[in-house]
């Protein structure tokens, strides 16, 4: 029996074609993922990601047991604002990203993904006895997550929760708070503006029904996938796992190495740096639209060597086709590598991602 | 479901229409199209192929996935509709207006694989 989110029933009854995500059963569309994502460019869409867990963590030493987890660096961070990091096994290996989000003085809100929670949780706790930092952590398997994403999106957020809409209209990006039994992040996995929101179930239901009738478009896994590939986003399980370190999947800029901090993962991250041709990250287009679709295991060839691409798909707002890679060090954005589609090698140009910034394609096509 | 009267079907979910001249007209179901999702790629065979009866012959792609499509019968490829490949949406708009390829059958060539409609639609009752 797949898992199901409070927001279940909803889906069904607006006509969305459900599917096995990871042992949760989810909207893959409502009837055009294509259409779902222009709509989230354009104005506002809203997705359902409940099967992502919330995890709170407090005490008195929250500060340094998460410097101490992640590769980013929470002390960097004003109060109410959030950073995007990943959380590194001691060989550097990535365990999970995350978003953690400063909500109160002795506390951080974390969003992990679901495929990896019970991971994560095993993990966190046994950092906490064995380190013996005096934390406490809560997971919140009670909260539904709404994520509502575009240009308009704060301004539908606040028409239909208006006691909430002062504050909504001054979050500042990556901040937070609570209001109106709401918890609030200016935060989002689209390239586009917005929130995601965490809240009682059965407010939930009642928000994203109230969303929908002021016209924000109910949208699934599908353009999920296209809005954050665009957008030159990561997927956990896809463009790095527990195998590659942040350094070889484009996530370098998440690592804060600017004070002598430990945490986990941090000897062998600057090991590799020393050691030199480290694998590299690098977004592909390809233009030719009557070549196939770019997607993810096709093989990679470069004049440094072979790589592979980690994720791929058609980018409704790019209009081609559009990939994250894996390749050696000294490809560079500019140049053009080749790509093994259905048997035949392809030309593709590398990019440095996103494809998408703020609904206008960077690169050209 | 969409399932015209006057086409023949195949399990691999292909339609067939005959045509005046004796040529057969091949596109992909409306219960294809929807499995599939959004298409944003077809590539259609070259015109002058020679094809076995179910032999993959032209390639449907999704944001999500491709898909095989397949010769219902014996034949040669007579024609191809060009216009597809620019506007692989409009297989999801009309699945039954979006031709793939006409097909002259091979002489003595093979029709057991094609279903009547009402045939077709138990099929794929079954399958959702």
């Amino acid at each position: 029996m797949l898992k199901r989110t409070p927001l279940y029933e909803t889906h069904v009854a607006s006509g969305a074609k459900m599917v096995d995500f990871g042992g949760w059963e989810m909207p893959l569309h409502y009837g055009s993922q294509i259409e779902e994502h222009h709509a989230v460019r354009r104005d506002a869409g809203m997705f359902d990601v409940s099967h992502m867990r919330v995890v709170d963590v407090d005490g008195v030493d929250v500060r340094e047991y998460l410097r101490w987890l992640f590769a980013n660096d929470v002390a960097k961070l004003e109060r109410g604002r959030a950073l995007y990091t990943c959380m590194l096994r001691e060989d550097g290996g990535v365990l999970d990203d995350l978003i953690a989000y400063w909500t109160d003085q002795p506390s951080f809100r974390l969003v992990v993904n679901a495929a990896t929670a019970d991971k994560d949780a095993a993990w966190m706790r046994k950092v906490l006895a064995t380190r013996g930092f005096a934390c406490g952590l809560t997971p919140r398997p009670d909260l539904a997550l709404i994520a509502v994403q575009g240009p308009q999106a704060r301004a539908r957020l606040a028409r239909v929760a208006p006691a909430a809409a002062a504050v909504v209209a001054g979050l500042v990006p990556f901040a937070s708070a609570h209001v109106d039994g709401l918890f609030i992040g200016r935060t989002g996995y689209t390239g586009e503006d917005g929130c995601e929101i965490a809240l009682p179930p059965a407010r939930a239901v009642e928000l994203w029904r109230a969303l929908a009738a002021d016209g924000v478009a109910p949208c699934g896994l599908g353009a999920r996938d296209t809005l954050r590939l665009e957008a030159g986003m990561n997927l956990y399980g896809n463009d790095m796992d527990e195998t590659v370190s942040p350094l070889e999947s484009g996530l370098g800029w998440t690592v804060d190495l600017r004070t002598d901090r430990h945490f986990v993962g941090r000897a062998a991250l600057e090991a590799q740096a020393a050691r030199g041709g480290v694998r590299r990250q690098v977004g592909l287009l390809l233009k030719d639209r009557s070549a196939g679709v770019l997607r993810a295991h096709q093989r990679v060839s470069t004049a440094h060597g072979g790589g592979e691409i980690t994720s791929g798909t058609f980018g409704p707002t790019v209009g081609a086709s559009i990939a994250l890679a894996r390749v050696p060090a000294g490809v560079e954005p500019g140049s053009s590598v080749a790509v093994e589609l259905r048997g035949r090698s392809v030309p593709v140009d590398v990019v440095r991602p996103p494809f998408v910034r703020h609904g206008r394609v960077l690169a050209a096509t | 479901m969409n399932v015209p009267a006057g086409l023949r079907y195949t399990d691999s979910h292909e339609w067939v229409r005959n045509e005046s001249d004796g040529t057969l007209t091949v596109g992909i179901t409306d219960f294809a199209q929807e499995a599939l999702g959004d298409l944003v790629f077809v590539e259609l065979p070259a015109v002058g192929r020679q094809l076995a009866s179910g032999e993959a012959c032209a390639v449907v792609e999704s944001v999500k996935a491709a898909s095989d499509v397949y010769a219902p019968l014996a034949g040669e490829v007579v024609a191809v509709n060009a216009d597809l490949p620019q506007q692989p949406e409009s297989l999801n708009a009309d699945a039954y207006a979006a031709w793939l390829f006409r097909l002259r059958p091979a002489p003595g060539a093979d029709t057991g694989r094609l279903l009547e409609a009402a045939a077709y639609a138990a099929n794929i009752a079954q399958e959702k």
